[in-house]
């Protein structure tokens, strides 16, 4: 008999908290793919079943992706997708052409995150397929479901430095979930079902498909739905009793828990079964970066957004916690800040779909593997009977030092000295006067973090923004996606002036395609995120950070003339007493995108702040003023 | 650090041992050795890789690799329970004065000649590492023109079958 211990998804988590025994975890992990299986099948879609059918490779792609239940495209063509372009326009499904591909990645993104859909997008060989991978790496790091179709090159020529070659699956593999290089027509049912399973399906993430020119053009024999044939891939979603019980039994013992939410809970849609755990539980709740909104800003047990530029309350209320009840949240460090200061006393639940994620920065105590739409109802039921038996553990003492600091340091601004608008400002009006239920994208930068703290979120899927990878340029094409997905939304591109210039070609997009986002350029003339550093960590020195955008520059460029030559609504606006009145203006016209230069100062930085290097401990909510703990204690 | 062999079970895919090979790189782990080949199961490849690294690295590289589509199972093998074997072919100066000495060396090891040219010899074996270790030593002072060495293959002691249960379940 041999003594070789299986390592299977479920029991590397269990291993490293030494609690299930092995084979337990394996026989759980099996039942749960047997149930997920025999509930629903693993291809998208209705699963209409067609007849063997003659067509071309290009025309099944085009059935694969209408029969995968497929509305909405965004992409470019050119020599090696041309063949599939041709079956397309003949497709009720909507093609939105875009203007580089990196928008057609970032729409894709865009439309995943607000409808929960796969996004698609689908670009040529070589530099077309080049050109997605930045939006693929940032749906990567950001666990967006995405399918990007890319031409290649005939298989006869792969391999021989062929015009518009590039090994695309080799470029993109540390970056995608899984990808596929089909050469041979007769695959592509099959794998198209297959990339959209993956895709959608246990973490969520990109998966590649490129398509080889002959596989396009040659005859194939098309059916459906094909059988998915993934023998390694088996995503466990219902959690380990066991563990669920004993994550119940530290929530009842906590004198001091959070609840540690992350962007699964808003990519798992348990926004709901949330409310209901931490309303049962009273802990307080932080939502982090990615998951703005997957709980109610205005709830009385959310304390904030946590990391580099979270609120005191909430860096604090993890920093103090005995114990971080972790619900599809990853320990990143810009969360974490110092890992080894983290939280040093709690003791760590971590529920996430993906076992890589637990233990790999900070060791669970209570690992449970699994989605959180099932986890969490489970965890509720396993904390009432718990509760029931050894009684509602007293928070009074927690909150009443979490409430303390909520009053003592509100999040907030200081007016800048020269006189012109603060961005936070422009931006808090921007949520004020739109509400919660518009669809606010942001770009990467000062602006994204002040988007982050001033805008109320009160349901998921309202907040997009390019959290792990930290892509600048996100936000234009982002918010054309969400547009496209959720068309009747107000959707806010809050975008930089340096952000805006990387990705504002698709504003021709938009205008064309009548997709009538609102973009508020924060126009600080600089690239202000690192000019913020460039003024606490480098002196003052401002080393290529000047964009000459803003108020006494030169204005290259002039945002209202670009606007208005890419046939946007273009407004601008200088002044604090103009704000409401332009995002008014803004609001009524939308028959067109809209583009508002909203000139701020360049010196407004963003608060509270935990320098990098540093314990959370450190959190300054001013420059050089961290706040007195022993007061608090 | 210390030396782990593990046992994965793949798809035969085109770039199944990119996708493997690159995860440990990107961990800055340096694979001892590495062995592919087709399985009794057609349509799947078994991959014996053994590198030195801290269990907790290793686990989280192998819950990365598990998270690779076209793998389909991991086991580690420990030495007390999996039979470990190399295989290594070695070009030896041997000549007329010297041919005999070399060819009672291999036999010592349970060696065997596969090659004899005029001033050499092409002895292969079969072990355990450290047996091929000795092996080499002994020869080293003939002279050893090329050494080719495969990498481990391991196999868990017993009757079970590690693809077994693996492809019964997916």
């Amino acid at each position: 008999m041999s003594k070789g211990s299986p390592i299977s998804p479920s029991l590397m988590a269990a291993k490293s908290a030494g609690a299930a025994k092995a084979s337990e975890k394996v026989d759980r992990a099996a039942d749960a793919v047997v149930d997920n299986a025999a509930t629903l099948s693993p291809v998208l879609g209705p699963n209409n079943v067609v007849p063997p059918t003659v067509m071309t490779g290009s025309e099944a792609i085009v059935r694969s992706l209408e029969e995968l239940g497929v509305d909405d495209i965004f992409g470019l063509p050119g020599g090696a997708i041309l063949p599939t372009y041709d079956p397309l326009m003949a497709s009720k499904m909507n093609h939105v052409l875009v203007r580089h591909e990196q928008g057609a990645g970032h729409a894709a993104q865009g439309y995943a995150m607000v409808t929960g859909r796969v996004g698609v997008c689908i670009a040529t060989s070589g530099p077309g397929a080049t050109n997605l991978v930045t939006a693929i790496m940032d749906a990567h790091m950001d666990s967006v479901p995405l399918v990007a179709i890319t031409g290649q090159v005939s298989a006869a020529v792969i391999g021989t430095d062929a015009f518009q070659e590039a090994d695309i699956v080799g470029i993109t593999m540390p970056i995608t979930k899984h990808s596929f290089l089909v050469t041979d027509a007769e695959d592509i049912p099959h794998v198209m079902a297959e990339a959209f399973h993956l895709a959608s399906t246990g973490r969520p993430g990109p998966v590649l498909v490129d398509i080889a020119k002959n596989a396009q053009v040659s005859n194939m024999t098309f059916s459906w739905p094909p059988k998915v044939d993934l023998p390694g891939y088996r995503p466990v979603v219902r959690g380990h009793n066991k563990q669920v019980r004993e994550a119940a039994r530290l929530i009842a013992e906590s004198k001091k828990p959070v609840l540690y939410v992350g962007g699964g809970v808003v990519k798992g849609h348990a926004s709901a079964e949330l409310l209901e755990l931490a309303e049962l539980t009273g802990a307080p709740v932080v939502t982090t970066l990615m998951a703005k909104g997957a709980f109610p800003d205005s709830h009385k047990q959310h304390v904030g957004m946590p990391g580099m530029h979270g609120s005191v309350s909430a860096v604090t209320a993890l920093q103090q916690a005995d114990l971080l009840i972790t619900l599809g949240a990853r320990f990143d460090d810009r969360v974490t800040g110092v890992l080894s200061t983290f939280a040093p006393n709690a003791k760590v639940i971590h529920a996430d779909i993906d076992p890589a994620e637990i233990s790999k920065n900070r060791l669970a105590d209570v690992p449970i593997v699994g989605s959180v739409k099932e986890i969490i109802p489970e965890l509720s039921e396993a904390v009432r009977t718990q509760f029931s038996q050894s009684g509602t553990p007293d928070l009074e003492a927690w909150w009443s030092f979490l409430n303390n600091l909520r009053e003592t340091y509100p999040l907030g601004w200081t007016e800048p000295e020269d006189g012109l608008s603060a961005p936070q400002r422009v931006i808090e009006r921007i949520g004020a006067l739109t509400g919660p239920e518009g669809i606010y994208v942001a770009g990467v930068g000062q602006h994204q973090m002040w988007a982050a703290q001033f805008i109320k979120y009160e349901r998921p899927h309202a907040w997009l923004n390019s959290g792990g990878a930290g892509t600048m340029g996100y936000a234009v094409p982002a918010a054309m996606g969400a547009k496209v997905g959720e068309p009747d939304r107000v959707v806010w591109a809050i975008d930089g002036d340096g952000c805006f210039q990387m990705t504002n070609q698709e504003l021709a997009t938009c205008a064309i395609n009548k997709i009538p986002i609102k973009v508020a350029i924060i126009n600080n003339s600089s690239l202000g995120m690192v000019r913020q550093w460039q003024t606490l960590f480098y002196d003052g020195r401002y080393s290529n950070t000047d964009l000459n955008t803003g108020h006494d520059t030169i204005r290259i460029p002039d945002f209202v003339k670009l606007a208005d030559a890419y046939g946007c609504a273009a407004l601008r606006c200088e002044r604090d007493e103009d704000i409401d009145a332009t995002i008014q203006k803004a609001l009524e016209i939308n028959d067109r995108p809209v583009v508002i230069d909203f000139v701020v100062s360049p010196n407004s930085m963003v608060w509270p702040m935990v320098p990098a290097g540093v314990s959370n401990d450190q959190i300054q909510v001013a420059r050089n003023m961290t706040p007195e703990w022993e007061e608090e204690d | 650090m210390s030396r782990h062999t593990l046992s994965v079970l793949v798809e035969d895919k085109p770039g199944v041992l990119t996708r493997v090979a690159s995860l440990f790189a990107r961990r800055a782990f340096n694979i001892n050795s590495l062995a592919v080949g087709p399985t009794e199961v057609s349509g799947i490849s078994r991959m014996t890789v053994v590198v030195d690294a801290d269990g907790d690295l290793i686990e989280q590289v192998t819950k990365q690799l598990n998270k690779l589509v076209n793998v389909i199972k991991i086991v580690e093998l420990t030495s007390e329970s999996s039979v470990q074997r190399d295989h290594i072919l070695v070009k030896v100066r041997a000549d007329a004065a010297t041919r005999l000495q070399v060819t009672q060396a291999a036999d010592l090891f349970r060696a065997s000649v596969v090659d004899v040219s005029t001033d050499s010899l092409v002895i292969e074996a079969t072990g355990h590492p450290e047996k091929l270790t000795a092996l080499l030593s002994v020869l080293e002072p003939f002279g050893i023109r090329e050494i080719v060495q495969s990498g481990t293959l391991a196999v868990g002691r017993g009757s079970r079958s590690m693809s077994d249960r693996a492809l019964r379940s997916a």
